[in-house]
């Protein structure tokens, strides 16, 4: 990771040089600042992995992520732009955004996962993902459903939480075997499974407002 | 002393210091009271008046003139001329006739009933006034204190509003700045201002909660700081649960117990008006004291009213559950366990009441932080982040947007775009499709909040997409982008993806002013806000000249080579230009010297640009070899 100056792809050499907006110098597309005069430029459309200056792999280390992320706040979050011109302000606020979109993205492993099959180009099912299209996923839903909708006290719903929590971690597992594998089709199947867990936890939630 | 044009070296122009940097206050701009304070080289300190007050009341009477007095002395018109005096204004902000209906018999003003639709209108002193107007005039008053004793004109600040603030009340918020000529750094949320106090006071690491109970708005948000980092990672609330709330329910028990003790079958605004008062008066000197005996007087008849700590818990029970209940939830959607939690910060004039403290300590299982006063931490937070913003700062603020944005869809339907508690700035973008074959235009609605029907959400604009190509029902590909700033406020654009038809619309709120009415606002609010927009137009030519001089500069040091003498001179001569343009107070000059410049440094722009990508070739080539 370089220096927050030099946010850059990792294929420099085949970047275009282009004039910086401000400076009108030349600088190597997808910089976030222009080595020369130091503008802040438009966020270069690349992927969420790239833009924080990570590998692309399911795997990762949440505290780097954390500092990296912050690091790049830093730099461009639109506070750092207050006193400025409406140009740099806009830019700032554009790269603020591509960056937390990048860090919301890595952070969760539904959407990591999800967004690493998307990158990978591969089209699983004609849907992607989608958890509608797994009849076995659609049966089990009812049956936990019904499940929770007669869990009559707050262990009840707790327990069934805490399954959901304990597959999810051996789900995600299983997705980073997969993913290391190269096996799209298995990570991709997983994905569809860790959705509707995360669902799933999530309608525990509200059934456990209702029962306290 | 006159200072003629300054010959520089190519290259070695100074920084221009042409504009010097302004001062830049916190304002918290509360529902009781509003506080201003300013910080300079990290030491933030809160304006006071004579006595020593921090607190201006939120107060505003107005003489049928319109001329308008705000703070103490309004405060004790209260009661003598009601229909003068506004308080509690903040409740109205970004509020429409309809939100209105429902509070009503709660508020102690006059509404203007006669439209129905767009800002509410409040008559005071025979005058028609919106809440942003009402609030105009109190942030005047907090930068007349400011002015008066920085000795200076105050122009830039930080605003706070509740974290539970929608984008109807935030665009008020911002509007009244405007009216009142002060230029907003930044909207921050409350607690997080709050926090920034702390944390940066008392280096707390780790994650922390702060509650913030107000006068009119209920705040709690959970937050992990660490190295100058404060991000939010929940925000949950009322924006209209407060202290106020806690009076209304003492004061209705006064009225109760009073209707009965005078055999009255009901009683009237006057007396709703003073029990209001001595209830406020019993709260707060049940803050101390276990017990008292307050006395209301009113349409010639005297009442005696006797109120126990006990009771009073009892009392305002219902509404102290209902802030527990949400910090439950917040830290619920933030995914942290109590015992993660590393401090409770108290925040807001309200939780000096014993309940709210105890209960509050009883639920984060620790005793709550209040070392910095609740009622000034919030404008402290403010003024520490105006100095960030005008000087540089290694802080940084990540704050999340309140509430979800949708758009409604079929059947009233909301889908949500942005959800609540994402980081901000955000963009997100939905497709949607037509439904009808040959549908070529489509209204677009959008809402704020987490409720599945669009009309229990609040509206916050409504617009059209037209020109779409007839094409049978679904093929059309709408995209709807929300952009929300680093302040939380919306802007909406739309785009016919097969065609590229773009709508873009800055979200007025149904409940805002419109463009005209702000614009007759400013005119007739005070003569010099003609000069403030000028003010501001300089400043930003000023700002612009600035960067167009550092770019050019900077282009120098790096690539001087490329130019010969005279054309060295003749760059170095029109920044002097600029910089003498800078110093003047012509935009026009400023404008057109800048363009000037970008003229005469066009040709060594191309030469710079051939260098830079002679080498990138250069690069390639070197590395084909080595392959």
């Amino acid at each position: 990771m370089n220096t927050s100056e030099n946010i850059s792809s990792s294929e420099t050499e085949t970047a275009p040089v282009v004039p910086c907006w401000s400076c009108h110098g030349p600088l190597t597309a997808g910089l976030a600042f222009c080595p020369t005069c130091k503008a802040v430029q438009q966020p270069a459309s690349v992927d969420h992995f790239i833009r924080l200056g990570l590998e692309v792999n399911f795997d990762v280390d949440l505290s780097a992520l954390d500092k990296v992320y912050f690091e790049l706040q830093r730099a461009l979050h639109p506070d750092r732009f207050a006193t400025r011109t409406t140009k740099e302000k806009m830019y700032s606020q554009a790269q603020a955004t591509a960056i937390n979109d990048a860090y919301e993205t890595i952070k969760n492993p539904l959407k990591r996962a999800d967004y690493l099959i998307h990158i990978k180009g591969v089209n699983v099912m004609p849907d992607g993902c989608n958890l509608v299209n797994d009849p076995t996923i659609l049966m089990e839903a009812m049956e936990v459903r019904e499940k929770l909708a007669s869990a009559e006290t707050i262990s009840m719903v707790d327990a069934i939480a805490n399954d959901a929590r304990a597959e999810i971690k051996d789900v995600i597992a299983g997705i980073s075997l997969a993913f290391k594998g190269d096996d799209i089709e298995g990570a991709c199947q997983l994905t569809t499974r860790l959705k509707y867990l995360t669902k799933l936890l999530g309608e525990v939630r509200q059934r456990r407002t209702q029962v306290s | 002393m006159v200072t003629l044009l300054q010959i520089h070296e190519p290259g070695e122009t100074p920084e221009p210091h042409a504009t010097k940097s302004e001062l830049a206050v916190g304002i918290d701009l509360g529902t009781t009271n509003s506080v201003v304070a300013i910080s300079s080289e990290g030491k933030p300190e809160v304006i006071r008046d004579n006595d020593g007050s921090a607190l201006v009341p939120s107060i505003v009477a107005y003489a049928p003139d319109g001329s308008a007095i705000v703070g103490t002395l309004a405060k004790g018109l209260l009661l003598s001329r009601p229909e003068a005096v506004v308080s509690s204004i903040k409740r109205l902000m970004g509020r429409g006739v309809a939100d209105i209906k429902s509070l009503a018999g709660q508020l102690p003003y006059e509404i203007e009933s006669t439209n129905s639709e767009g800002m509410v209108r409040l008559k005071v002193s025979g005058q028609s006034l919106t809440p942003v107007e009402i609030s105009a005039d109190i942030l005047r008053a907090l930068k007349e204190r400011a002015n008066e004793r920085l000795g200076e004109t105050v122009s830039k600040a930080v605003i706070t509003v509740p974290a539970y603030f929608d984008d109807a009340q935030r665009v008020a918020t911002k509007d009244a700045a405007r009216l009142a000529g002060i230029d907003v750094l930044r909207l921050v949320a409350e607690p997080t201002a709050a926090a920034l106090a702390y944390g940066l006071d008392a280096g707390a690491e780790g994650l922390y909660a702060v509650f913030d109970l107000g006068g009119g708005t209920f705040d709690v948000s959970l937050l992990r700081m660490e190295k100058g980092v404060f991000q939010v990672l929940a925000t949950g609330g009322d924006a209209a649960l407060g202290g106020d709330d806690f009076d209304h329910a003492i004061a209705e028990y006064f009225l109760g117990q009073r209707t009965g003790e005078l055999h009255e079958k009901s009683f009237s605004a006057d007396e709703a008006k003073v029990a209001l008062m001595t209830a406020r008066l019993a709260k707060e000197c049940l803050t101390t004291d276990e017990s008292g005996e307050w006395v209301i007087e009113a349409r010639g008849e005297t009442s005696r009213h006797s109120l126990g700590r006990d009771e009073l818990d009892l009392l305002i029970k219902p509404l102290v559950d209902k802030t527990i209940k949400i910090c439950s939830n917040v830290l619920d959607d933030g995914g942290v366990g109590i015992d993660e939690i590393k401090g409770v910060v108290l925040v807001g004039g309200s939780t000096r009441v014993p309940l709210v403290r105890k209960r509050v300590g009883e639920f984060f299982g620790r005793e709550p932080l209040a070392n910095i006063d609740p009622d000034e931490v919030v404008a402290i937070g403010a003024a520490l982040q105006a100095e960030a913003l005008t000087q540089g700062s290694d802080t940084l603020l990540l704050d999340v947007i309140p509430l979800s944005l949708g758009l409604e869809t079929m059947g009233g339907l909301v889908e949500k775009v942005v959800h609540r508690n994402t980081t901000i700035p955000v963009a997100k973008a939905q497709e949607f499709t037509t439904f009808q074959d040959g549908q070529t235009a489509m209204s677009i609605h959008v809402v704020q909040g987490e409720r599945e029907m669009a009309e229990q959400n609040r509206s916050l604009a409504r617009f059209n997409l037209s020109g779409i190509p007839p094409m049978t029902a679904g093929a059309a590909r709408i995209r709807v982008t929300f952009q929300v700033d680093a302040d939380g406020l919306l802007t909406v654009s739309a785009t016919e993806d097969s065609t590229g038809i773009n709508a873009q619309v800055e979200v007025k709120p149904s409940y805002g002013l419109s463009d005209e009415e702000m614009a007759t606002m400013l005119r007739a609010s005070m003569e010099h806000a003609q000069d403030d927009m000028e003010l501001r137009l300089l400043t930003e030519a000023r700002v612009e000249a600035e960067r167009a001089m550092k770019a050019v500069e900077s282009a120098l040091k790096a690539d001087c080579s490329l130019l010969d003498d005279g054309e060295r001179d003749a760059i170095g001569r029109q920044i002097d230009v600029v910089m003498a343009a800078v110093r003047g107070n012509d935009r026009d000059l400023i404008n057109a010297e800048v363009e000037n410049l970008d003229s005469v440094t066009r040709p060594f722009a191309e030469k710079r640009m051939d260098k830079g990508i002679r080498s990138a070739l250069k690069g390639v080539e070197v590395k084909k070899l080595d392959t």
